[in-house]
C-alpha cells in the first residue's frame, strides 16, 4: 500500500511537472475551453448549452488519447520499464497507476469547467448530476483503457502518435461535438449523454 | 569455503540465428568482485540480463542465490541490485521520490543518507532530467544498493563519473564487499577491473576467452614486460646492445625501454653491461603487462582458453 501511495503521488505530480502532460491534462483542454467559450458563445449562442459536456469530453480525449500512450512507449523505449521491473514494480502498476492519476487530473479539469462555465459563459448546469457523473466516469475509463492499449501495442513513438491521432480526431469531432450546435449533435454521442438541457 | 552465489553452466543466449553467448560456464563466490570484460558485442550485457532475470536463457543453467532468475524473479528482486548501463528513470522524478518509491517496492526504509554520500543531497528535489549524466549514474547506483542486496550488478558504473565520484564508488564497492555483497562488474575500464576485481572473465564472441584473477591473466600473456632504464652517461642510448629475452627496444626521452619475455636474465644483463661500461644506473623500472595490455592481446589474437 505504501508503495502504491508513493507511486500514485509521483505519477500525479508528473502529470503537472512534465510539460507535455501539463499541456495535455490542463493547458490544452482549459485553453480550448476558454477560447471556444469566448468565441463560439458569441457567434453561436446555443453553444453555451453544450459547452460543459463538449469540453469535458474534449478534456477526457486530450488527457487520455494524447497524454497516456506516448509516455508508456517512451518508458519502454528508454529502459524505464526495465528499471522498474528490476526493482520489483509490477507491470500492472506501471499501466494502472498513470491511468488512475490521469482520471484524477480529469476530475479536476471537469470540476473547473463545470464550476466556471455558468459563471463565465452563462452555461446551464447539468440537470441529472448522477447521470453526468456516471457518464463522465464511463467515458474516462473507456478512453483511458483504449489509451493504455494504444501505448502497449504501439511499436514506436511515431506509431503511437499516428494511432492516438487516428482515434482522437474523429472522437473529438463526433464525440464531443465541440463545433456543432446542440440540434445537430450526433445522437448517442458522449456529449449528448452529458447534455445539460 | 565460501558458498557459490552465481552458477552458470553451459549458458547459451541466442537472438534468432545470432549466438550472443555460446555455452559459457563460470561461478562466483559470496563476497567476490567478479569482472566481466569484453569488447562491444561480446555477450556481456546478454549474460548480465539473463542473470538479472530480464531475459530467458536459450540453453544451460543460470542460478543466482540458488534461484533461477526468470522463474523466481519475485523472490530474487530483493536479493539483487542492478545499476543499468543507461540511467533509466522517468524524467520528472526527483532523487528523493525515486528513493522513496523504490524502497517502498523493496519493502525497506528509504535511505536518504545514500543521496548525501553520493553527492546528490543538494539535488534531492531536482527532476531527473535536470541532473548531469554523472549525477544520473550516481542516482542509479544509490537505487541499486539501497536495499542492501546480496548480489550487485554494475554495468559500466564509472562511465561519465568524475574522479571524486569514481573514488567514492570504489570505496563503496569495497565496503559492500566487506559486508559480504557479491559484485558483478561489467566494464570497459581495464584499470578499474584490475584494481577492484578478485577474478575477471574476458568474453570474446560469446565465449570465455580467459577467466582468472587479474594477476593470473596478465602473467599468462606473451610476457612482454616493460623495462625502462636511465643511466648517467646514457650508455644504453648510444650503443645498440642485445640483451637476453628482449623482443624489442625503443627510446623515450632519457630512457631506454626494453620489452622482455623473461625479466630475470634481461635485468641482470643490463646491470652487468652498465657496470662493464663504467656507467651509473639512475633509474630502472619494471612494469608488468597490465590487464589492458593482456585484454588487447587476447582480443587481437582471438585467443580462447
Amino acid at each position: 500500500m505504501k508503495a502504491f501511495i508513493h507511486h500514485f503521488k509521483f505519477e500525479f505530480l508528473a502529470g503537472i511537472r512534465n510539460k507535455q502532460l501539463l499541456l495535455l491534462n490542463y493547458l490544452f483542454p482549459l485553453g480550448f475551453y476558454l477560447m471556444l467559450g469566448f468565441i463560439m458563445v458569441e457567434i453561436n449562442p446555443p453553444f453555451r448549452e453544450n459547452i460543459i459536456p463538449a469540453m469535458v469530453i474534449f478534456g477526457i480525449l486530450s488527457a487520455t488519447l494524447l497524454g497516456i500512450p506516448d509516455p508508456l512507449v517512451n518508458a519502454r523505449e528508454n529502459g524505464i520499464l526495465r528499471s522498474y521491473k528490476i526493482n520489483g514494480i509490477p507491470a500492472v502498476s506501471i499501466l494502472i497507476i498513470p491511468a488512475l492519476t490521469t482520471i484524477l487530473h480529469l476530475i479536476i479539469v471537469t470540476g473547473i469547467i463545470t464550476i466556471t462555465a455558468p459563471w463565465l459563459f452563462n452555461a446551464p448546469l447539468p440537470i441529472h448530476w448522477t447521470n453526468y457523473c456516471l457518464i463522465f466516469i464511463a467515458a474516462a475509463i473507456a478512453c483511458t483503457g483504449l489509451s493504455v492499449l494504444i501505448g502497449v501495442v504501439s511499436p514506436t513513438s511515431r506509431m503511437t502518435i499516428l494511432w492516438s491521432q487516428l482515434v482522437f480526431t474523429p472522437s473529438m469531432l463526433f464525440g464531443s461535438s465541440v463545433n456543432i450546435t446542440l440540434s445537430l449533435k450526433v445522437p448517442g454521442s458522449p456529449s449528448s449523454a452529458l447534455q445539460t438541457r | 569455503m565460501k558458498e557459490i552465489v552465481i552458477e552458470v553452466q553451459d549458458f547459451t543466449k541466442t537472438y534468432d540465428d545470432f549466438i550472443a553467448v555460446d555455452k559459457i560456464s563460470f561461478d562466483v563466490k559470496s563476497g567476490e568482485i567478479f569482472g566481466l570484460l569484453g569488447p562491444n558485442g561480446a555477450g556481456k550485457t546478454s549474460t548480465l540480463e539473463c542473470l538479472e532475470g530480464l531475459r530467458e536463457p536459450n540453453g544451460g543453467l543460470v542460478r543466482v542465490a540458488g534461484m533461477i532468475p526468470t522463474r523466481e524473479f519475485h523472490k530474487l528482486k530483493n536479493l539483487i541490485g542492478v545499476q543499468l548501463q543507461s540511467a533509466s528513470l522517468p524524467e520528472s522524478i526527483t532523487p528523493e521520490e525515486a528513493v522513496k518509491l523504490f524502497s517502498a517496492y523493496h519493502n525497506v526504509e528509504p535511505r536518504m543518507d545514500l543521496l548525501e554520500r553520493l553527492g546528490l543531497a543538494e539535488k534531492r528535489t531536482s527532476q531527473f532530467f535536470e541532473l548531469s549524466t554523472g549525477q544520473q549514474r550516481r542516482m542509479a547506483l544509490a537505487l541499486a544498493v539501497m536495499h542492501n542486496p546480496q548480489v550487485l550488478f554494475l554495468d559500466e558504473p564509472t562511465a561519465g563519473l568524475d574522479v571524486g565520484s569514481r573514488s567514492e564508488l570504489h570505496s563503496m564497492m569495497g565496503e559492500l564487499q566487506e559486508a559480504g555483497t557479491t559484485i558483478i562488474l561489467a566494464t570497459h575500464d581495464m584499470a578499474e577491473a584490475e584494481q577492484l576485481s578478485d577474478r575477471v572473465a574476458i568474453l570474446l564472441k560469446g565465449k570465455i576467452a580467459k577467466i582468472g584473477s587479474p594477476l593470473e591473466i596478465t602473467a599468462a600473456g606473451a610476457g612482454l614486460t616493460k623495462i625502462s632504464v636511465r643511466t648517467q652517461s646514457s650508455i644504453l642510448l648510444t650503443s645498440e646492445v642485445s640483451f637476453p629475452a628482449v623482443t624489442y627496444s625503443t627510446t623515450l626521452d632519457d630512457y631506454r625501454i626494453y620489452f622482455s619475455k623473461d625479466i630475470g636474465p634481461t635485468v641482470s644483463a643490463i646491470i652487468s653491461h652498465i657496470e662493464t661500461q663504467k656507467d651509473t644506473l639512475i633509474d630502472l623500472r619494471v612494469e608488468r603487462p597490465s590487464l589492458e595490455d593482456r585484454f588487447l592481446e587476447i582480443t587481437s589474437t582471438g585467443e580462447i582458453q
